[in-house]
């Protein structure tokens, strides 16, 4: 009859590397990127632009030199996460220098993109060969909760931009939004942090109401996240960061203690916190106020909340096709940063921009597969903490251009005009990369034992 | 920690869900509504991506289009001889909008409209840019000169219609403007637009006298109120003898008497003479004796108080009103309440000449889609009937004698049969400002009767009798007629 087959393969699997996918993909998403940059020329002058070929080489470089770098350094990393960063990235370049292209909206960004990209991409290489393991962040919790504070605290020292305390100014060298590093050394402060703490702040509770209530003392660290979430609110007025700062010290702290408690003290936090200070900043009720009436006129002209919806809704469905928008009309800098994703939704319409948003949530899941992956509590925590500030950076950003949500102001990861955000999030699909290396990895074989040869000596 | 995690993982789900359904809204529920929206400055830039359709005269396009460099609208509106046409096309400004025929034929000249849908649909396939439509007046270039020459310095307004079709020959209102000056939307063009506005320029160039002013109509309201004395048959004969005292004391007053200007033959004298002389006792005492139901009636049947007479641009409201006894005698002649846009007046006139029937005035004869289709074809409609045929042409006589003999006179056009009607209205109280010169009149030839003509002067300090009309506004209607029937020929 049939023979016996052995089909678990428990021990033995080893997970495929999957790096020719990633370099079909990569392929892919240079392309895409490079066949937008010909269409923005061709709409705008008719003509293939000048800069066609160093883009292509410029953006096909990155990208190899990356690949390469992952193959060598990281071979069983996800596949999906750089040519996604990458594609986000190719095609931001891409917009900045199709609104480069509008006179009235400043100098050109897209060439210092381009270098804010490379320092990036050398910043994420350099983490790959230096980080051989992600656990040795480790290491550094206390010191980084000092660099956290450092940064968050900085920018109240130099003068506002735009009504937000979000920037330092660094004479010679240009400014720089602390924010965006510090998300991810608090991601690394906190999980930490949590690893140490999470029996505690777990077991020691009491039942009440059907919820696990935390003793007093281990709703400290909470309550001093939440009052510092709510100083960088009052002090910067950065709605953004201080939800981005508390959501993910709620996300983490729940993934450590599996306590829903957490997160109903976390909403109950927060509601608080926003309104208390909504009270009495003017800053916030603006945007509340315009968040709630989105076409509204101010002092007979439009706002740029209306000027953004009007850019979506002529986009619809198809776009307008790239170069042919007048995103322009939102006026400043504005369009090439928080409301880059107007431009968006007008030139490639909703198909397009429902293409950048799943973009975005595919590198969202890849980072939280990751961190269901990771074998260890530090790289779970700290997988699920960066992805958890980026997916938290995605949807304020996305909901407050869109009006599902009110305006703060944050960059689009990748994609808006930004050195320190782009720089930022390269370095945290760098991390994010290194511990998927190490959750995919196969085991290492157990190494032979001497004893075991030793016990089965046969005396003659 | 893999349970919260595939929570967390949905919950990030979810936010990516949101923010898909939330660009859903806005890109395709909510598309269309902020595509549209007024305020989207795109709806303008479309709108001025393409030349502007033309406003015809005669065949010629009296608009254009012009390319400018200013700001993201490509085309701006030019206007040929803008000054003189300005009353009939409106404004069209990439700052300050549009008004009149500009404005509220926007769709055919910018090419949106649906009318247009197909040969839309065939540039779109040629790959042809949209194309606005043109839009064809019945107005009448000579006649429309004569007017706005006419006028001169003068500040005032000419009326010219076809009394057998109702379509309007001529347009004027002096001052003018140029709406080329504004078209654009430049710091000059604001500039320049600002200098119009009343508060700038008490002359208010930008008022369209002809359509949207009224004036007291002083005595040429007399022609409604002798068909108002027919119709209700309290005279028959127009030369028979009425029973008009001079002075007349006005009903219901203490002793309130209403005489005439200058020493004329009006008492008891016939409607003819007193018509012929415009003796104001004869037709106060006529307005008195109707009552004002039946004066207000027959003014009515005029076109008076009636709100929405549409040329397509709408004039505004000219009122009889509902008064009492002393006050409706004195709007039988045209003073008291009583008030008319140059339009109105046209438009008696044009009823007698037509026999008693009045057409609906208009100005747009046909809209034509850029393929040259007629989209739209005005055909005239009678709007009503104030006069029977037999006093139509009793009042015709009438007033063909102020031409030949009267007041008129300087209206004459030989070999050709005109009917007239002076008047000076007094305005201000006690009369201090200046007063309004009037003239209607018509024209007939051997082929039918191709024009009626109103106009009004405002402010002629020299002149505060009767014969002012006849003096500063008949030589205009002259002009107005002789062009108008040079042309028949």
């Amino acid at each position: 009859m049939s023979s016996i087959t052995t089909t678990t393969t428990i021990g033995t699997f080893v997970a495929p590397s999957r790096r020719n996918t990633e370099m079909a993909l990569l392929v892919f998403a240079v392309l895409i990127a490079v066949f937008a940059y010909v269409n923005v020329g061709l709409a705008k002058d008719g003509s293939v632009p000048a800069g066609a070929l160093g883009y292509t080489v410029g953006l096909g470089l990155l990208a190899g030199v990356t690949h390469v770098i992952v193959r060598k350094w990281a071979p069983y990393a996800d596949p999906l996460m750089l040519p996604v960063a990458t594609l986000l990235n190719g095609m931001g370049l891409v917009f900045i220098w199709r609104l480069d292209q509008e006179p009235s909206l400043g100098k050109a960004m897209a060439p210092n993109q381009l270098l804010w990209s490379a320092l990036g991409v050398a910043l994420f290489i350099g983490m790959l060969i230096l980080l051989k393991d992600h656990r040795v962040l480790q290491r550094y919790t206390s010191i980084s909760m000092v660099v956290a504070l450092v940064l968050l605290i900085a920018p109240v020292f130099f003068p506002g931009v735009n009504g937000a305390k979000i920037w330092i100014t660094i004479p010679g060298l240009g400014s720089l939004q602390p924010g965006e590093f510090a998300k991810i050394v608090i991601a690394i402060f906190f999980a930490g942090y949590l690893m140490v703490k999470r029996d505690a702040l777990a077991l020691a509770s009491r039942r009440f109401l059907g919820l696990y209530l935390p003793r007093g003392r281990d709703l400290g660290p909470i309550l001093v996240v939440w009052a510092l979430s709510l100083m960088i609110l009052v002090f910067e007025t950065d709605l953004g960061t201080s939800l981005l700062f508390f959501g993910l010290f709620v996300v983490m702290l729940y993934v450590a203690t599996e306590r829903t408690s957490w997160i109903v003290f976390g909403l109950l936090l927060s509601a608080g916190g926003a309104v208390a200070v909504a009270g009495f900043e003017s800053h916030l009720q603006t945007r509340v106020h315009n968040w709630l009436n989105p076409l509204e006129l101010v002092n007979g002209g439009v706002t740029e909340t209306a000027q953004a919806m009007y850019s979506f809704g002529s986009g619809g469905l198809l776009g307008s096709g790239l170069g042919q928008g007048y995103s322009r009309l939102i006026q400043g800098i504005a369009p090439k940063s928080d409301y880059i994703l107007a431009t968006v939704g007008e030139e490639v319409g909703l198909a397009g921009l429902m293409g950048i948003l799943l973009l975005y949530g595919l590198l969202i899941e890849r980072g939280i597969r990751t961190a269901l992956a990771a074998r260890d509590p530090f790289g779970k925590l700290l997988a699920v903490g960066l992805t958890g500030a980026f997916a938290l950076q995605v949807f304020v950003v996305a909901g407050g251009v869109t009006g599902l949500i009110p305006l703060t102001g944050m960059t689009m990861p990748f994609l808006a005009q930004g050195g320190s955000s782009v720089i930022a999030n390269w370095a945290l699909v760098g991390i994010l990369i290194r511990i998927s290396d190490t959750a995919r990895r196969p085991a290492p074989t157990p190494a032979p034992s001497t004893d075991a040869e030793m016990t089965q000596v046969v005396r003659p | 920690m893999n349970k919260p995690l595939r929570r967390v993982a949905i919950f990030c789900g979810l936010l990516v869900l949101a923010l898909l359904i939330r660009v859903n809204w806005v890109q395709f529920v909510q598309s269309d509504q902020l595509k549209n929206d007024p305020h989207n400055r795109r709806v303008a830039i479309e709108r001025y991506s393409t030349p502007r359709g033309n406003i015809i005269v005669d065949g010629k396009a009296i608009t254009g289009s012009a390319t400018t460099d200013v700001g993201d609208f490509k085309y701006k509106r030019t206007y040929k001889d803008g000054k003189m046409w300005a009353p009939v096309t409106g404004y069209a400004s990439q700052a300050f909008d549009s008004n009149q025929l500009e404005k509220l034929n926007d769709a055919i000249l910018t090419g949106t409209d649906d009318r247009l849908f197909f040969s839309r649909t065939v540039d779109m396939f040629t790959g042809g840019k949209q194309k606005g439509g043109n839009v064809v007046t019945t107005l009448d270039a000579k006649a429309q000169k004569a007017a706005f020459d006419g006028l001169g310095n003068s500040k005032g307004a000419v009326v010219a219609l076809n009394p057998e079709t109702g379509a309007i020959l001529a347009l004027a209102s002096t001052p003018s403007y140029d709406p080329s000056t504004f078209a654009g939307m430049s710091n000059k063009d604001a500039a320049a637009y600002n200098a119009l506005q009343k508060k700038n320029d008490p002359d208010e160039p930008m008022l369209n006298r002809a359509l949207r002013q009224t004036y007291p109509p002083g005595s040429t309201f007399k022609i409604v109120t002798a068909s108002a004395a027919l119709e209700n048959g309290l005279y028959t004969d127009v030369d028979a003898k009425t029973d008009s005292p001079v002075p007349y004391t006005l009903p219901d007053t203490a002793g309130v008497q209403l005489k005439n200007e200058g020493d004329i033959p009006c008492e008891n004298a016939s409607m003819r003479v007193a018509l012929q002389w415009s003796c104001n006792t004869v037709f106060g005492k006529i307005s008195g004796d109707l009552g004002n139901k039946k004066m207000k009636a027959e003014a009515e049947k005029f076109g008076f108080n009636n709100d929405m007479i549409d040329t397509p641009v709408r004039a505004a409201e000219s009122i009889f009103p509902k008064d009492n006894r002393p006050q409706n005698a004195m709007a039988g002649i045209g003073q008291a309440s009583n008030r008319a846009t140059p339009l109105q007046m046209a438009m008696v006139a044009s009823a007698v000449a037509n026999g008693g029937k009045l057409m609906k005035p208009y100005m747009v004869d046909q809209l034509v889609a850029p393929n040259l289709n007629v989209v739209q074809q005005h055909t005239p409609q009678e709007m009503s009937r104030p006069l029977k045929p037999e006093n139509a042409q009793k009042i015709q006589s009438m007033m063909e004698t102020v031409v030949k003999e009267g007041t008129g006179t300087n209206a004459k056009i030989p070999g050709v049969t005109v009917g007239g009607k002076t008047g000076t209205a007094q305005h201000g109280e006690n009369n201090k400002d200046n007063p309004y010169a009037w003239f209607i009149s018509y024209a007939k030839t051997a082929k039918g009767t191709p024009v009626a003509v109103a106009v009004v002067i405002e402010g002629s300090d020299t002149l505060r009798d009767d014969i002012a009309g006849g003096k500063l506004a008949a030589p205009i209607a002259k002009g107005v007629m002789e062009a108008v029937i040079s042309g028949e020929k």
